[in-house]
C-alpha cells in the first residue's frame, strides 16, 4: 500500500498562534480520506501544507512517494479545489480552460468539455457569473482534467446546497472509480461522507485525533448503553465519550464486537458521525495507529 | 457521466520536464490585457498630442532658424510664436511626470495583491507550473513590456523637445524634463512597476497597494530629483564662468583673495553705500551688483554640470533604477517562494 500523503512530526506555526502540533500522519492511497474537524481546528492548514501553499515550522511533508510537497513533481501530480473553489470571475469557462492547460503539462480538454457539457455550464460564461454549484463543478472540472493521482479538495461543499453537494459527490466517486484517483477532502458536514469516505482524519485543535481506516474504526468501536448510575463500572481508558440521558447512559467505547457486554447493558455498532462526534467532544481522546486500545477488556 | 479514460501515468516522474516558460504569454496577456491596454491607451493619447505639438514646436524653431536679419520684427514675431509653445512644452511635460507612476502602480501592484485579495493565488500557485516560476515569468513580461513602451515613448518626448533644448536656453537637466528622456522614463515606469509589485505583495490587496506605490514613487522620484541627481558626477567648478543656458548651475558662491566669503557678507557690501546712494541722488543708472562686486575684488564662483554630461546623467539614473527596480522584483519572487500561505 502506497503512501500518498506523509506529516513526519510537523508542527506549523503562524507568529504566535499554533495551527498544527506534532502531527504525523500517513494516508494511503486509493482512498477518499475524509479530513473532518470543528472550525479553526487545522484542517486548512494541514491541507495547504499538503498541496505545498504552506511550508511547516518543524517537520516534513511529502506526498507521491516521498516527493516534498510543493515541489514540481508534486504539483504535477496534485490537483487542488480550495475552499470556495477560486476562479478568476472575469475569465470565461473557456478562458480557465485555456488557463489551466496552459499551466500544466497534462490537461484532458475533450474530457473537460464534455463533462460541462453534462453538467450544462456554457463555455463563453464568465466564471463569476455560474452559480456556487456550478463555480464548484467548475473548479473540480480543471482539476480532474489535470490528471491528478491525488485530489485535494478543502470544503468543498460549503456554498453548496443539498442538490449540488450530492452531485458533487457524485462527481468525485465517480472519477475515483473511474480514474484511480486518490482523494482528501475536508469538511465539518458528517453527513455528505458517511457513505463515501474509506479513511478517517480528525483534527482537533491542532492534534491529529483519530486517523484510520473507517471500516477498522467502526469495528473497533461500540456504542453501550445501560443505566446510568453504573457508569463507574468502567475505566477512563477505553471508553472515548459519555452522555447521560435520564436514566440511561450512552458510552461510546473501544470494544470490537466479540468484548464481553456486561449484564444489564446493550451494545450497538457504531456510526461514523457518532464516532466523530463522540471524539470531538473528548479533547483528550485519541485513535491513532499503536494507541488504539480496541481490543482492552470494557467491564472492570 | 462520460467514460473517463484512464491516462498512462509513468510512474517515475522524478525528472520531471517543467512546463514551457512561453506557456506563461498567453495566461500574462489574457490576465492583464486590460493593464496593458490602459497603459497602450494613456500612452497612445499622449503619443498623439505629442507627436501633433512636437510638428507645431518644429515648424516654430524652423520658421526662427530661417528667418533674416534675426532682429527684425517679423522674426521676433516668430520667435514670439516659438517662446509660445516652448511655455506649453512646458506645462506638458509637468504633467507628464506622474505618467511613470501611473503605469507601474496600476499594472504592477494588482499583479500579485489581486491573487492574495481574491484567494486566486491557491489556484495559481497549485498548478504544475509552479508557483515562483510563474511569478517570474509574469513580472518579467509585464515588466519588459511596461518599461518598453516607456522607453518609446520617452524617445518621442526627446523628439517633441529637442528644438527647445537646441535653442540653448533651458538645461536638459531641468527637474521637470530629465526624467522623461527615452533611459530614464523607462526607468522610472520599471522602478514604479516594481515597487508596485512588491507593495502589492506585502499589503495583499489592491487599492492599499496601488496608495502606496503613488506614495513611496512619488517620495523616491522627489528625493532623486532635488537631492541626488547633483551628486552623480563632482560638478565643475569656475570662476567669473560664462555658462551657456544648457549648462545645469548646482552653486554659486564668491571668494576674496582666495577665501571665501559668506552670503551674508556679500549682502552687506552689497547694501553699503554704492548701490543705494546712487539711487538716492535719483540717478536711474543700473549698477549690476556681479560687475559691482567684481570690481571691489570679489570673484565669483559656480558649480555646475555640463551639458556634454546629459547622457551619462542619464545612464547613471537609468543604471541604479534598474538595479533597484530588479532588487525589488527579486524580493518579490523570493517572497513569494518562501510565502507561508
Amino acid at each position: 500500500m502506497n503512501t500518498l500523503v506523509q506529516l513526519e512530526n510537523v508542527t506549523k506555526r503562524y507568529g504566535s498562534t499554533w495551527a498544527l502540533r506534532e502531527c504525523t500522519l500517513a494516508i494511503p492511497g486509493g482512498r477518499m480520506a475524509a479530513l473532518v474537524g470543528p472550525n479553526g481546528a487545522g484542517k486548512t492548514t494541514l491541507l495547504n501544507l499538503t498541496v505545498g501553499l504552506a511550508e511547516p515550522t518543524t517537520g516534513g511533508v511529502t506526498v507521491l512517494g516521498g516527493r516534498p510537497a510543493g515541489s514540481p513533481a508534486a504539483l504535477d501530480g496534485i490537483a487542488f479545489v480550495a475552499q470556495d473553489a477560486p476562479l478568476y470571475k472575469n475569465l470565461s469557462v473557456a478562458d480557465m480552460l485555456h488557463m489551466t492547460r496552459s499551466l500544466n503539462r497534462r490537461f484532458d480538454q475533450p474530457f473537460a468539455e464534455a463533462r460541462l457539457g453534462e453538467l450544462g455550464i456554457p463555455l463563453k460564461r464568465k466564471a463569476g457569473k455560474l452559480s456556487g454549484g456550478q463555480q464548484a463543478q467548475l473548479a473540480l472540472t480543471l482539476a480532474l482534467a489535470r490528471r491528478p493521482r491525488l485530489l485535494v479538495l478543502d470544503e468543498p461543499m460549503a456554498m453548496l446546497d443539498p442538490i449540488a453537494r450530492h452531485d458533487f459527490m457524485a462527481s468525485v466517486v465517480t472519477a475515483m472509480a473511474a480514474d484511480g484517483v486518490s482523494v482528501v477532502l475536508s469538511s465539518h458536514v458528517m453527513a455528505e461522507l458517511e457513505r463515501v469516505a474509506d479513511y478517517l482524519i480528525l483534527v482537533s485543535r491542532g492534534r491529529v485525533k483519530v486517523a484510520g481506516e473507517v471500516e477498522d474504526l467502526l469495528a473497533s468501536h461500540r456504542v453501550l448503553t445501560g443505566p446510568a448510575d453504573e457508569t463507574g463500572r468502567y475505566a477512563e481508558q477505553p471508553v472515548v465519550h459519555l452522555r447521560r440521558a435520564e436514566a440511561q447512559a450512552r458510552l461510546l467505547v473501544r470494544a470490537t464486537a466479540g468484548d464481553p457486554v456486561p449484564t444489564g447493558w446493550q451494545a450497538h455498532p457504531v456510526g461514523l458521525e457518532e464516532l466523530v462526534l463522540g471524539y470531538l467532544r473528548e479533547p483528550g481522546a485519541e485513535a491513532l495507529h499503536g494507541s488504539s486500545r480496541a481490543g482492552q477488556e470494557v467491564a472492570k | 457521466m462520460t467514460a473517463l479514460t484512464v491516462p498512462a501515468r509513468p510512474e517515475h516522474e522524478a525528472s520531471l520536464r517543467p512546463v514551457p516558460w512561453r506557456q506563461m504569454a498567453w495566461v500574462t496577456w489574457r490576465q492583464h490585457r486590460m493593464a496593458l491596454a490602459g497603459v497602450a491607451a494613456l500612452l497612445g493619447v499622449l503619443a498623439v498630442y505629442l507627436w501633433l505639438a512636437g510638428l507645431q514646436v518644429h515648424h516654430a524653431y524652423a520658421a526662427v532658424a530661417a528667418c533674416h536679419p534675426a532682429s527684425s520684427p517679423a522674426c521676433r514675431d516668430l520667435l514670439g510664436d516659438f517662446n509660445t509653445t516652448y511655455a506649453k512644452a512646458e506645462a506638458t511635460a509637468a504633467l507628464l511626470q506622474v505618467v511613470p507612476v501611473l503605469i507601474g502602480a496600476f499594472a504592477g501592484a494588482p499583479v500579485l495583491a489581486r491573487e492574495l485579495e481574491t484567494g486566486t493565488f491557491r489556484y495559481a500557485w497549485t498548478q504544475g507550473f509552479g508557483r515562483w516560476r510563474w511569478t517570474v515569468a509574469k513580472l518579467v513580461l509585464l515588466a519588459v513590456t511596461v518599461a518598453a513602451a516607456a522607453g518609446a515613448f520617452g524617445a518621442l518626448f526627446s523628439w517633441y523637445f529637442g528644438p527647445i533644448f537646441a535653442e540653448g536656453d533651458e538645461t536638459p537637466f531641468a527637474p521637470t524634463v530629465f526624467d522623461l528622456r527615452a533611459v530614464t522614463f523607462a526607468a522610472w515606469t520599471l522602478a514604479a512597476f516594481a515597487i508596485g509589485a512588491l507593495a502589492g505583495m506585502l499589503i495583499r490587496r489592491v487599492v492599499p497597494a496601488i496608495a502606496a506605490t503613488l506614495a513611496i514613487w512619488s517620495g523616491l522620484a522627489i528625493t532623486a530629483g532635488i537631492y541626488l541627481r547633483q551628486h552623480y558626477l563632482t560638478p565643475l567648478a569656475a570662476s567669473n564662468p560664462n555658462l551657456s543656458g544648457s549648462a545645469w548651475i548646482t552653486g554659486q558662491w564668491y571668494t576674496k583673495g582666495g577665501k571665501p566669503v559668506s552670503q551674508s557678507a556679500i549682502s552687506q557690501v552689497l547694501q553699503g553705500d554704492p548701490v543705494q546712494r546712487i539711487g538716492a541722488h535719483g540717478l536711474k543708472q543700473t549698477i549690476n551688483p556681479v560687475q559691482y562686486l567684481a570690481q571691489h575684488g570679489y570673484t565669483s564662483w559656480m558649480s555646475y554640470q555640463p551639458a556634454s554630461r546629459f547622457w551619462t546623467f542619464q545612464w547613471i539614473e537609468g543604471g541604479w533604477l534598474l538595479a533597484l527596480s530588479l532588487l525589488l522584483i527579486a524580493a518579490t519572487i523570493w517572497l513569494v517562494r518562501r510565502r507561508a500561505a
